[in-house]
C-alpha cells in the first residue's frame, strides 16, 4: 500500500510534529513507491529524489529547532512538466524540450518549497498543455489509475493521476480551457482553476497567455484550498497577477451553505450522458437539503464557447510557440543548412500533430483577410460569454454544472477526431474564457464505476464561496 | 472546403513549419472540420460588442508596475546553457549574410 494512503496536508503536519515519522522518511518511502508504481500509469516523467530529500531534511531541521515548518511541511507533491523547476528537467511533454533544464523556478514552485512542500517529481501531460486526454505527450499517454484502459483526461493528466494513485498528496496543474477540472473529474479527485491572475504565471510555459492558469489538485477541498493559499497572490514577475488580498480560504470550510443561492444553467444539461446527469443532479439535491437555494438560470452563449476558444487559444499559441525555432531551446534539426531550414525543419520534427494543428489554425485566424472575421469575432463572443456570467451572478452566489459531458473515455477512442476531442471541453471552456474561479469535486460514479465531477463556479476572486460549497457537499456526501 | 491545400502551404510558410506532403493533406482535412464548427459564430450579431482581449479587473493605474530597482540578471552562461549551438557566449545560427 502507498505510504501516502489516507494522508492529508493536515495529518502529515501532525504526524511530523508528533514525531510519528520524519519528512525525510516519508519522502524516501514516497519516492520508492512512486518508482515502483509509475510504470502502471506513466504519470511521472521525472522523479526528483535529490531535491525532494533536500527539502524534506530542511523541514525536519526546522521541526527539530522548534521553528514553524510551513503550511505544506513535508507534503510529497508533484508539479506538471510545463511549470519550470530550476536545474530539474522540464519537457512540456515535447520532443523539442526533452533535455531542457530551466535556469529558474516558477513563482508557484518557489512558494511551494518555501512552505515546506516536497517536490517528488514532474508529471506527464499533453504536449505544451494542448489536449484533453493526455494522449498528445511525446513520452506516451498516461493511464487513468481508476481504469487503466482509459485516459486520465488532459492536459494535466499526470498531475491528476499521481494524486489518484497515491504517489503524491497534492499537485500543481495548469488550466487553459479545462485542463485541471476535466482530469480531476476523470480521476475522481478535486481540481481547482483559480481566478485568472490569482496565481502568478511566472515560470509557466506560455500556451495561451490570456487564458493560462496554474492551479491545485488534491483529494479534498481542504487540501486544494491550502495549496492555493500558498501559491496565490501578487507577484511582481507577472504583470497580470492580481493585487487583491488573498483571504483565508480554510476559514470558509464550515459546512454552512444555508441561504447560498446556487444557479443551475439549463444549457449545461443538454447532450449529457444520462449517468453523468444523474450524479450531478443527485449532488444538487444534497446541496438543496443542506439549505442552499437552487435557482434555474441561463447562460445563453454557452454553445459558442468552443468555437471562440479555439480561435483565441490557437492565435495566442501560434505566437507563444514561435520561440521554439532551433536557436535557444535545446533542439535543432540536424538536416538544416540555412536559417529558414533551421526554423522550419526543427519545428516540423519537434512538434507533435496537435501542436502543429493549433499553430496552423492560430496563424490562419490571425493572417491578413481573416483577422476581423475570426480573431476579433471570437474576442467579441468571449465578451458575450463573460457577460452571461456577470448577469447570472447578479442572481446567484455560485453556479453548479457538470465538468464533462461523459466520464473517462478509452485510450485511442477520440484520438483521430480533433473536433470530437475539442467538444469534450464544452462545460469547462466557458469559465476559462470569463476568467472566473471554477473547480471540480468528485460526485459519485457511473454504473461502469467511473468517477463523475461536479463543477462549481463563482465570481472573480470569490474562491471562498466556491470552496464553501465544495466542502459542504463533500462532507454531506461522505 | 473552407481551406485548400494551397492555403495550408501558405499558412505553414507564415508559421515556419515545413509540413511534409502527407501532413498537408491531413492538415487541410482537420482544419476544414474545425473551421466548419467555428462558422457557428456567424449566427451571432456582435456589431455592438467590444472585443475582449484579456480578463481585466479594477485596479490602480500603477498596480502592475514593480519597483524599479537593481537586481541580478540571468548570467550569460545560464542564458545560453540550453542552446543547441553556442560560441563564445552567443547563440550560433547558420550563416545569413554572404560575404
Amino acid at each position: 500500500m502507498s505510504p501516502l494512503h489516507g494522508l492529508t496536508i493536515d495529518s502529515i503536519r501532525s504526524g511530523l510534529l508528533e514525531k510519528k515519522f520524519s519528512a525525510e522518511e516519508l519522502a524516501k518511502q514516497t519516492l520508492a513507491y512512486a518508482e515502483a508504481e509509475n510504470p502502471k500509469t506513466n504519470a511521472y516523467l521525472t522523479l526528483s529524489s535529490e531535491r525532494a530529500l533536500k527539502t524534506a531534511r530542511e523541514v525536519d531541521a526546522k521541526i527539530a529547532k522548534g521553528e514553524d515548518p510551513g503550511a505544506l511541511a513535508g507534503v510529497p507533491l508533484a508539479v506538471k512538466d510545463v511549470i519550470l523547476t530550476r536545474g530539474l528537467r522540464t519537457t512540456c511533454a515535447s520532443k523539442l524540450l526533452a533535455n531542457y533544464i530551466p535556469p529558474y523556478d516558477a513563482t508557484a514552485v518557489i512558494r511551494l518549497e518555501q512552505a515546506g512542500g516536497v517536490i517528488v517529481g514532474k508529471t506527464n501531460c499533453d504536449e505544451f498543455a494542448m489536449g484533453s486526454s493526455n494522449e498528445n505527450s511525446a513520452f506516451g499517454p498516461v493511464r487513468n489509475p481508476v481504469a487503466l484502459d482509459r485516459v486520465p483526461g488532459g492536459s494535466s493528466g499526470g498531475s491528476a493521476a499521481v494524486v489518484a494513485q497515491d504517489t503524491a498528496v497534492v499537485s500543481l496543474g495548469s488550466d487553459t480551457g479545462g485542463s485541471i477540472r476535466q482530469p480531476a473529474s476523470f480521476c475522481g479527485i478535486t481540481g481547482v482553476t483559480p481566478t485568472y491572475g490569482r496565481v502568478s504565471r511566472y515560470g509557466l510555459t506560455a500556451f495561451a497567455s490570456s487564458l493560462d492558469h496554474i492551479g491545485p489538485f488534491g483529494k479534498t477541498t481542504r487540501d486544494a484550498a491550502t495549496l492555493l493559499q500558498v501559491i496565490a497572490g501578487r507577484d511582481e514577475m507577472d504583470a497580470t497577477s492580481a493585487a487583491a488580498p488573498v483571504p483565508d480560504y480554510t476559514a470558509a470550510l464550515d459546512g454552512n451553505v444555508k441561504g447560498v443561492k446556487i444557479g443551475l444553467p439549463s444549457e449545461y444539461f443538454d447532450g449529457l450522458a444520462s449517468d453523468t446527469g444523474d450524479r450531478v443532479m443527485a449532488a444538487v439535491e444534497v446541496l438543496r437539503k443542506l439549505g442552499a437555494e437552487i435557482v434555474d438560470i441561463h447562460l445563453p452563449h454557452t454553445a459558442y464557447a468552443i468555437a471562440a476558444y479555439y480561435i483565441v487559444c490557437t492565435a495566442e499559441a501560434s505566437a507563444n510557440l514561435a520561440r521554439y525555432d532551433g536557436v535557444r531551446y535545446t533542439t535543432r534539426s540536424a538536416e538544416a543548412h540555412t536559417l529558414a531550414e533551421m526554423y522550419r525543419m526543427t519545428r516540423d520534427e519537434g512538434f507533435g500533430d496537435e501542436c502543429k494543428r493549433r499553430i496552423m489554425l492560430g496563424a490562419y485566424v490571425l493572417s491578413t483577410g481573416y483577422y476581423d472575421a475570426y480573431y476579433l469575432k471570437a474576442q467579441r463572443v468571449r465578451n458575450l460569454i463573460t457577460r452571461d456570467f456577470t448577469q447570472a451572478f447578479e442572481q446567484v452566489n455560485a453556479i453548479v454544472a457538470p465538468v464533462s459531458p461523459f466520464p473517462a473515455f478509452k485510450i485511442g477512442e477520440k484520438v483521430n477526431d480533433p473536433v470530437a476531442m475539442y467538444l469534450s471541453d464544452i462545460y469547462t471552456i466557458t469559465g476559462s474564457l470569463a476568467g472566473i474561479p471554477c473547480m471540480s469535486v468528485p460526485c459519485g460514479r457511473t454504473r461502469e464505476n467511473l468517477p463523475v465531477g461536479l463543477q462549481i463556479l463563482t465570481r472573480h476572486f470569490d474562491e471562498t464561496t466556491m470552496f464553501r460549497v465544495a466542502h459542504a457537499y463533500e462532507m454531506a456526501a461522505n | 472546403m473552407k481551406i485548400t491545400e494551397q492555403e495550408v502551404r501558405r499558412v505553414a510558410d507564415l508559421a515556419n513549419l515545413a509540413l511534409r506532403e502527407d501532413e498537408v493533406a491531413r492538415m487541410a482535412h482537420d482544419l476544414d472540420e474545425i473551421l466548419k464548427h467555428i462558422d457557428k459564430l456567424n449566427e451571432l450579431d456582435t456589431s455592438n460588442v467590444e472585443p475582449m482581449a484579456q480578463v481585466l479587473f479594477d485596479a490602480e493605474k500603477t498596480a502592475t508596475l514593480r519597483e524599479d530597482r537593481e537586481r541580478t540578471p540571468l548570467s550569460n552562461a545560464d542564458a545560453v546553457a540550453n542552446a543547441p549551438v553556442t560560441s563564445g557566449g552567443y547563440y550560433k545560427v547558420p550563416r545569413v549574410i554572404e560575404r
